[in-house]
């Protein structure tokens, strides 16, 4: 097979040292299914890392898990770098943006963006202006006191990429976040996002469907397959920075999504029942 | 800024419409004032016609006018009686939300609890008030005290069980979220939980109002007692015995009158809480 020179399979090229770490991390949930089976998986300090996969394997499990919600039922997930609290817990700097908006329908746009913020003790005055700006990154601090049933699915997305940008965290967890969203916003809001990526220092783990915005925002794409769900490859992606326009049209791109899909075609052949 | 970024941010600078009325349109509101009204005075001129025509006897079906000559005239009974009765109903239905709220959040939050304590307040809702009010007439030292308790009991179970409920149908990706962000469990509980239970909360107010003045009915009836401090259900009795038909439909007017109030109020704080963000409130507009 002929790879180009921006490719390389390196399961193991991790930049930075590892801020979190999956070991053999598998989950059964209680009607038996397997949402995952065996999956390591290191992430390093300032990656951009996308979980690239069919419907159905797993990939918003894996996040979950991640994140440290619900437990793996074998298997440990590890986070070097971050400090424990006095529970011997991990005091982890998340931002996590869940596949739906999941929006408090009886708070404004504001409190919800508010509520991380809110719930670490600090005061509506002195959380105003961070609030404000992280509106203002997605576009939407006119909206500010507008309820969530008076915005459309995009939006509503929008506000919940705001909350989870309004702590500043240093690992943001993103699942399918820009899947509602027109071609026009969701580009802009890559672009946003790879720019305050590359400005913040973030590590990013984004679950996504789409080939293309893999390949576009990704230092690395971990492709995954369903039942069990597992990781069936991964794929480095070197690309220049800043990513744009020319990145879009270059033959890089077009080399790497080809390569990309092929991986997924295979997760999908891999199974017998589609 | 890009021109990409100025369009997309330009196509949404325009203020929301938050301040827009969610209610109907101005005609329909005034219809829906004007339409009821017509209905019952068309009832009650039927009522009316349906008396002098057939000559029906006033021990009978009195006319309109007559109840309304007794309301006036007996008003220094009628009013003290509705005063009880009202009274009666207002602090069962304090102490039933209180009680009803507090214990609903002890069940939210202990499954144990809620196992142990459950089927007594289930065998507490199905056993009929009639039933227990004679006991409860034994074991309290005043009426008063009796039909407070029996208004308390049939209640509260609404109140519980909707509340229950509402506070186990909090979503889960939110209780997530909460707890992601390292929320304690005061917190979670008045940031989320109760208001996402709200709703419940309140169809359940809703219905424990109109059964909190049936009970506090049903019991004085049971109690059967007379006296200073008897409300309008001993009132209703008297009135029966004595053969006096017209009171007797000046009371049930006034009971009748005091639910639809108590359903008016229950509805409109409901309408309130909710018309910013609940489906239930909010007019649909596609
Ligand atoms: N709470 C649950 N109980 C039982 N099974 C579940 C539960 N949540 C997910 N699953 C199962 O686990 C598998 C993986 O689900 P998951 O939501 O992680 O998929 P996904 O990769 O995020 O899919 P999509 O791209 O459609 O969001 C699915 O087969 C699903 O049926
Ligand atoms: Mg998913």
């Amino acid at each position: 097979m002929p790879v180009s020179s921006a490719i390389s399979i390196a399961p193991q090229a991790v930049p930075g040292r590892p801020i979190v770490r999956l070991e053999h991390v598998s989950k059964t949930f209680s009607n038996g299914t397997v949402a995952l089976k065996d999956m390591s998986l290191s992430i390093g300090e300032g990656e951009f890392v996308s979980l690239l996969g069919p419907s159905g394997c797993g990939k918003s499990t894996a996040l979950r898990i991640i994140a440290g919600l619900g437990e793996a039922t074998t298997g440990r997930v590890d986070w070097p770098t971050m400090a424990h609290d006095a529970a011997g817990k991990v005091e982890r700097e998340i931002g996590f943006v869940f596949q739906e908006p999941t929006l408090m329908p009886w708070a404004t746009v504001f409190k919800n963006v508010w509520l991380p913020l809110r719930l670490a003790g600090i005061s509506k005055q002195a959380a105003r202006a961070r609030v404000m700006e992280a509106l203002d990154m997605v576009g939407l601090a006119s909206f500010a006191d507008a309820y969530p049933r008076e915005l459309s699915g995009g939006m509503k997305m929008r506000v919940s990429i705001a909350r989870a940008l309004v702590t500043r965290p240093r690992v943001l967890l993103m699942d399918e976040p820009f899947a509602a969203l027109d071609e026009i916003t969701r580009q802009k809001l890559n672009d946003d996002l790879l720019r305050l990526w590359a400005q913040f220092g973030w590590t990013v783990v984004f679950v996504t469907h789409s080939v293309f915005e893999s390949v576009y925002l990704s230092t690395r794409i971990v492709v995954m397959a369903p039942r069990p769900g597992r990781v069936i490859d991964e794929i480095a992606v070197v690309a220049p920075s800043p990513r744009d326009l020319a990145f879009r049209t270059s033959p890089e791109y077009s080399e790497l999504t080809r390569r990309t899909s092929q991986s997924l075609h295979s997760a999908l052949g891999a199974n017998d029942h589609l | 800024m890009t021109e990409l970024q100025q369009s997309v941010v330009a196509s949404e600078t325009g203020e929301p419409q938050t301040q827009a009325e969610s209610g109907p349109p101005p005609h329909e509101r005034i219809l829906r004032v004007i339409i009821p009204l017509v209905m019952l005075g068309g009832l009650i001129a039927l009522w009316a016609w349906y008396v002098k025509a057939y000559n029906v006897p006033h021990y009978i079906l009195p006319g309109p006018d007559l109840v309304a000559q007794a309301m006036v005239r007996d008003w220094g009974v009628l009013g003290p009686a509705l005063l009880v009765t009202l009274t009666i109903t207002f602090e069962a239905l304090a102490i039933a939300l209180v009680g009803g709220v507090l214990i609903a959040i002890l069940f939210a939050s202990s499954r144990w609890v809620e196992i142990a304590l459950s089927p007594y307040m289930v065998i507490l809702q199905v056993t009929p008030i009639i039933a227990i009010a004679p006991l409860i007439l034994i074991y309290t030292s005043t009426t008063q005290q009796a039909l407070l308790i029996c208004a308390w009991i049939v209640a509260f179970f609404p109140v519980l069980s909707n509340t229950t409920q509402g506070l186990k149908s909090t979503d889960h990706n939110l209780l997530n979220l909460y707890e992601l962000y390292g929320a304690s469990r005061w917190q979670t509980l008045f940031l989320l939980k109760l208001p996402a239970a709200l709703p419940y909360f309140l169809t359940g107010l809703r219905i424990a109002g109109g059964l909190a003045l049936i009970a506090a009915v049903v019991a004085e009836f049971a109690a059967g007692s007379a006296g200073a401090g008897s409300g309008l259900a001993f009132r209703l009795l008297e009135s029966q015995y004595r053969l006096n038909i017209p009171r007797l439909f000046a009371a049930l007017i006034l009971l009748c009158a005091t639910g639809v109030a108590i359903f008016g109020a229950t509805s409109l704080l409901s309408h309130l809480l909710l018309r910013r963000w609940h489906e239930s409130a909010i007019r649909r507009e596609n």
